[in-house]
């Protein structure tokens, strides 16, 4: 009995003493931070990089060749540098492109796919899944480089006007604007911060945070497909896959994030 | 035939640390699609890796593995040059191996 | 000396003429191709159809980075204050445990959701609002409403003086543009988002005195 009662005994100092010792209580931010932090090493969206450059080399598609002709803005072939270099005006398409429109523009150009019908295709699936892999890939390719879209064809600046003007358009049930998020610095919705795209937010932050891998989903994101689920959220009707509102909004965010560093393809809760 | 594994093998002292991402769905067997219906259980049940040929970790996996599941191990005595393969089996009898060199 | 002066001179005319030829088309027309590019991106899906992006004063007025002015505001607010509708039987508040639920959900009126029938949404509340102190997954975009009740003298809500800041917050949450024209919080009210009794919830979570908001 004597044996039990200090062995309690013996056990409640421990927990005490445990409790006591307990390091000061960490906020949300670090939190989410530090959980981030552990996240990093072994990012899945490497998986869709080594598919996507898998792609960016395999002759596919009804004319069996590969993209390695595609101009990204740089040259043609020129993967390095690109990503941080979109949206922008292309002279053979004789219109401004993101990522994945450009990709898709080149994948029917060369390859003889249908960018009808890759844009018909939900995220996840089909070709479409493959541009996801491809945008991955080549934004890796810009990691560490800071943006610099071009803002000198006539188109680029009129885009950068159009996407403002869609960043502050308050629509939908519940009177959401893009900018009712992310119009004022600081602000979180639940404990998920807000990054304020207005202008520049940080290195990679906003704009430079896409590509990634929501982990919590299991999903790679391109940009197109952040800006659809931003949509829904804002309770607002369908944005056409590469729509002009889609790649004005990227241009617009694009331009005010000039300097800021990639980190694309990142990971997300 | 299922996406190539990511492989990194780097020296840390005298041992190996080994990173390995896996591309896999690890279908629990507990979700329903939007008909209600049970999407099948598709998960890794068999994970294995050799050192220059000889078995240095068996590991047995169930549902509650993540998806695209991340797994990071280290080699005692592994040196750079040294080979190291992965190896995963799954519920459907699917496999895959993929090979990494020691950086 | 003067060559080279010449030479800047041309090169600034140059400069100038060519700027000339890249400038933007004028604000006005700039708003034209914005629209026009708005209504031909979106297509129906679901619930969500293309009315949703068919603007209000409240919303069109409020779409841009720089405020409406003050007559539009007005008008704006006035409008709000006149749609409000009043809950039947003076009956304005409900049940604060219902209300708490309300508040955390945040389902409905999205293109994968199945009924726009307000029984399938939430208020979204927490999403923006401090508002009960155990609940710690709180946003800041909308300012704290921890003790609403309590901070406004709310002590007996059957009080005389207790009815005018019951009627102010009904009317803040069926449309709150009557208080602030470009008010970021949605209509709730006026946009059938929350019925009648939802919304009589709602109020019990933010001024009944035994609501966890209004505990000490």
């Amino acid at each position: 009995m004597k044996h039990a009662i200090t062995a309690a005994a013996a056990l409640a100092l421990l927990a005490g003493a445990a409790a006591a010792q307990q390091p000061a209580a960490k906020t949300g931010a670090d939190a989410i931070a530090e959980y981030r932090k552990l996240l990093e090493d072994g990012n899945p969206a490497d998986l869709f990089e080594a598919r996507g450059a898998r792609l960016w080399t395999d002759k596919r598609g009804p004319k069996n060749a590969s993209l390695e002709a595609c101009d990204l803005g740089k040259g043609p072939g020129v993967v390095k540098g690109a990503f941080v270099e979109l949206p922008r005006w292309f002279d053979d398409a004789g219109k401004v492109q993101d990522l994945e429109t450009r990709l898709v523009w080149c994948m029917e150009r060369y390859q003889g796919f249908s960018a009808a019908e890759i844009a018909k295709t939900p995220f996840d699936r089909g070709e479409m899944a493959n541009v996801t892999a491809l945008a991955t890939f080549v934004a890796n390719a810009s990691r560490g480089l800071r943006f610099n879209l071009p803002q000198r064809h006539p188109q680029e600046r009129q885009m950068y006007e159009v996407g403002k003007r869609a960043f502050f358009f308050r629509g939908g049930t519940h009177d959401f604007a893009c900018a009712s998020c992310h119009g004022v610095e600081g602000q979180r919705i639940r404990m998920q911060d807000l990054p304020i795209l207005t202008k520049n937010p940080g290195d990679g932050v906003g704009f430079a945070a896409w590509p990634a891998y929501r982990v919590s989903a299991g999903q790679m994101w391109g940009m197109q497909l952040r800006l659809n689920d931003c949509f829904r959220q804002q309770r607002f009707p369908y944005p056409g896959f590469g729509s002009d509102v889609t790649v004005a909004l990227g241009v617009y965010m694009g331009v005010n994030a000039k300097g800021a560093e990639s980190i694309a393809p990142s990971i997300k809760r | 035939m299922a996406d190539p594994m990511r492989i990194r093998a780097q020296v840390a002292g005298s041992n190996a640390t080994v990173r390995v991402l896996m591309a896999h769905e690890m279908e629990t067997g507990q979700r329903r699609d939007s008909a209600g219906k049970v999407i099948p259980a598709w998960f890794i049940q068999e994970v294995s890796a050799t050192h220059n040929g000889k078995p240095v970790l068996a590991a047995q996996w169930g549902p509650a593995i993540a998806k695209n599941p991340f797994l990071q191990f280290t080699v005692k005595g592994a040196k750079a040059g040294d080979k190291i393969a992965v190896t995963w089996k799954d519920n459907k009898g699917d496999t895959r191996t993929d090979e990494a060199t020691v950086a | 000396m003067r060559r080279f002066i010449s030479s800047a001179a041309s090169a600034a005319v140059l400069a100038a003429l060519l700027a000339g030829c890249a400038a933007l088309p004028a604000s006005s027309e700039l708003d034209a191709v914005a629209a026009r590019a708005i209504q031909t991106s979106f297509s129906e899906r679901g619930i969500a159809k293309l009315d949703r992006i068919q603007q209000d004063l409240a919303q069109a007025a409020c779409s841009s980075d720089k405020a409406p002015d003050e007559a539009t505001a007005a008008r704006i607010m006035a409008e709000a204050k006149a749609g409000v509708k009043w809950p039947a039987g003076g009956w304005y508040i409900g049940d604060f445990r219902e209300g708490e639920r309300i508040a955390q959900s945040g389902r409905g009126m999205t293109w994968t959701d199945t009924s726009t029938a307000p029984s399938a949404n939430g208020g979204n509340c927490y999403n923006c609002h401090q508002i009960s102190k155990q609940e710690i997954s709180h946003g800041t975009i909308g300012p704290s409403l921890l003790n609403y009740g309590r901070n406004r003298g709310v002590t007996d809500l059957l009080a005389p003086t207790a009815q005018p800041i019951i009627e102010y917050t009904w009317m803040k949450l069926y449309n709150a543009r009557s208080y602030s024209a470009c008010s970021t919080m949605p209509r709730f009210g006026h946009m059938g988002l929350l019925d009648e009794n939802q919304l009589r919830h709602v109020m019990a979570l933010l001024l009944d005195p035994r609501s966890p908001v209004n505990q000490p």
